[in-house]
């Protein structure tokens, strides 16, 4: 049981990395600083390569950091083992011991660590019925299918009660895609019942979403955003987390400052189309001086009609998706391919389009950082975003 | 759809065919001619049915060095096997080291049987040889041309030097195939270095095992030329093993016909051992799934 801090973490696989600062691309971790709480399920998400196996491997002492410090609860634990942390993990390809039965097998680190028979026995049960392996406990482990392996595998990291963290690393990846939604339903419900501090890694938005409270988007190297997995759809702190979590990703549209200063022709355009922004992405927009500006808006966000009305912008239709319960329309807006979702019983014939972006769904992107949000959402806007990002589980 | 019959393909087996033929068939069948018979000479042939055999199968002398063949590879397969994968876990993963020492193993493998046994006929030797004479200076009574014993170990000995690379090796390679998840895994379940041992590598090294028993069991199980080199089988007929009192007997007396009968029976002892440990392990392999856990 451990509330796990993470210190300006870095790290690096080079022998001899360069100075951070000048050679980002030399460190797997860059100055990352974190806080995961005990009893939170937590997922770090992440495409390939962007370092959340690294991290996973530093919190659990397989690999020690180049630089900064982990700490579980008020502990530093950088020079301790495995071991010594306390930590079970779970690998993204199932660990068996082949030799031994699912019993023998759950009951190893019971055993290692010298826990009296009858405990062992009790607690192997307990955990077998929890995971339904209470079948297959006589059987050799080598004989079992990859989910089954990889349950055992679970098993083992659960048997131990004073773990201080349950760390998975892409457990679900061998596993069929059915079994996976119970296995991740499984998980979920065992961190209700065992109040350990869960986490889960993964590349997969809708695996991170049904599994955890908490997502850490992960991307080079750093933490992007941390936050729910509706936060992270609707209000994206990075061009990156709005690029990756949904399906498809953000719309992004580079703009420019036009110059003007009335606040009905926008401040902003994109190649002479004048767009209008809120008062708080205005006052940020004044504020900086950089000329990497972006406007993103979600796929789900744009609203698709034929008929023209105040604020629409024309947009040709390139193609259509039928995606089953939405097709996805993919516009050219003045030279800028778009993907709008709509519901799939809405028809329509021409090759002409007129987009609306409502105000409140488009955001700002300053350096791809957002700026300009007001610091609370709206309860209806809440519910809305909800309802897409299930669409979004669906289809995936 | 229609199969068209054609059976040309079949020629396309006659090289293959023709091969095995003349590599073993044939002259495993003029083996069995000859233990059939008894010739005298170009002309002169008796049918005598399976006389040999039962004579061969009653000859002391065979019986000895029958005896002596099995404590012999016995004793290979004790010292090598652990020794073998002993080496293979000592030996470094990674580096210019791990070169140096695969190189070094493989060395024993690249030279040539009586060589091996030229090595160390000379290097065991009392008077000029490193060996013989650090183990007299030592106090140690050791003389191979002499003292049977001394003559038997040193031939385990040069057997052992030869070849326990090639267990190892095996071994080495087995180890490597192992994922690191699965230490990593250990370390977190906090196991022993014996449990990483004994439920990690070993299991996994068990096909390895399986060849590397095979191998030694038939290469030593035939050994000829490191004896014959260092004593000629001597003192007495202490490292006289099977094949050599076959060679005696076949071209040292010209006993063509009981050398035949021999030759078989060796061979089929040959077959008959690697076949019964074979199926041995493949069955446990099978039955494992149905052992118990103590409830």
């Amino acid at each position: 049981m451990a509330t796990i801090t993470l210190k300006g973490l870095s790290h690096s696989y080079l022998a001899d990395p360069r100075d951070p600062q000048t050679h980002p691309q030399d460190y797997a971790i860059q100055a990352l600083n974190h806080v995961w709480k005990q009893g939170g399920a937590y997922a770090l998400l992440g495409p390939s390569g962007c370092g959340k196996s690294t991290l996973l491997n530093i919190i659990s002492g397989l690999i020690t950091p180049s630089g900064g410090e982990v700490l579980f609860n008020e502990q530093v634990v950088n020079t301790l083992s495995p071991e010594q942390r306390n930590i079970a993990q779970v690998f993204q390809f199932p660990v068996v011991y082949d030799a031994m039965t699912v019993a023998e097998n759950l009951a190893f680190p019971l055993k290692n660590i010298k826990m009296p028979k009858a405990q062992i026995k009790d607690k192997v049960r307990e955990i077998a019925d929890l995971l339904e392996l209470t079948d297959s406990l006589d059987k050799k482990a080598k004989n079992l299918s990859a989910d089954q392996k990889q349950k055992v595998s679970m098993a083992r990291g659960l048997v131990r009660e004073d773990v201080s963290a349950i760390l998975f690393d892409e457990p679900l990846t061998v596993i069929d895609p059915n079994l996976k939604w119970k296995l991740r339903r499984k998980l979920k419900q065992i961190h209700e019942q065992l109040n350990i501090t869960m986490l889960y890694v993964t590349h997969d938005q809708l695996e991170a979403a049904t599994f955890a409270d908490e997502i850490a988007l992960m991307y080079q190297g750093k933490i992007v955003q941390f936050g729910s997995p509706q936060e992270l759809f609707e209000r994206p702190n990075h061009t990156f987390v709005g690029y990756f979590i949904g399906s498809p990703g953000m719309n992004f549209i580079p703009i420019k400052k036009n110059g003007k200063n009335d606040l009905d022709e926008g401040l902003v355009c994109y190649q002479n189309i004048n767009l209008s922004i809120s008062k708080p992405q205005q006052a940020a927009l004044q504020s900086s001086h950089s000329t990497n500006l972006k406007l993103g808006i979600r796929p789900e966000f744009v609203e698709l009609s034929e008929k023209s009305e105040p604020n629409s912008f024309v947009a040709s239709v390139l193609s259509v998706q039928h995606l089953g319960s939405y097709q996805l329309v993919i516009v050219d807006f003045a030279g800028l391919e778009m993907q709008v979702r709509v519901a799939e019983k809405m028809r329509f014939s021409g090759a002409k389009v007129y987009l609306v972006f409502p105000s409140q769904w488009l955001k700002l992107y300053v350096d791809e950082y957002l700026v300009g949000e007001p610091l609370l959402v709206n309860k209806d806007e809440d519910k809305h975003a909800s309802k897409c990002l299930d669409k979004v589980d669906n289809h995936e | 759809m229609n199969k068209i019959p054609n059976n040309k393909a079949w020629w396309l087996v006659l090289p293959m065919f023709l091969l095995v033929a003349f590599s073993a068939i044939i002259p495993l069948m003029t083996v069995v001619n000859y233990s059939l018979q008894d010739i005298f000479d170009q002309n002169t042939a008796y049918f005598v049915g399976v006389e040999w055999y039962q004579e061969v199968l009653r000859d002391t002398r065979l019986h000895d060095s029958l005896l002596r063949q099995f404590g012999f590879s016995f004793s290979v397969l004790l010292i090598e096997i652990p020794l073998g994968i002993a080496v293979a876990l000592m030996m470094p993963t990674r580096g210019w080291q791990a070169s140096a020492v695969l190189i070094l193993l493989a060395l024993p493998l690249l030279i040539p049987w009586n060589v091996v046994g030229t090595i160390w006929q000379v290097f065991a030797r009392g008077d000029i040889g490193l060996f013989g004479w650090t183990l007299n200076n030592l106090g140690i009574d050791y003389n191979y041309t002499s003292n049977p014993l001394d003559a038997w170990l040193t031939v385990l000995l040069m057997d052992v030097w030869h070849w326990t690379s090639l267990v190892a090796l095996l071994c080495y390679s087995g180890l490597r195939a192992i994922p690191d998840a699965y230490y990593q895994a250990a370390k977190i379940d906090r196991a022993s270095r014996w449990a990483v041992f004994r439920y990690i590598q070993l299991p996994r090294l068990k096909n390895v095992l399986v060849i590397g028993v095979l191998l030694r069991f038939m290469d030593s199980f035939m050994i000829y030329t490191e004896p014959f080199v260092l004593t000629g089988g001597g003192p007495g007929n202490s490292t006289t093993f099977l094949s050599q009192t076959l060679t005696q007997m076949a071209i040292g007396q010209f006993d063509i016909g009981p050398a035949a009968a021999f030759s078989l029976v060796y061979f089929l002892i040959v077959l008959l051992v690697s076949w019964l440990f074979f199926t041995t392990i493949t069955h446990m392999e099978k039955s494992d799934s149905g052992s118990k856990y103590d409830k």
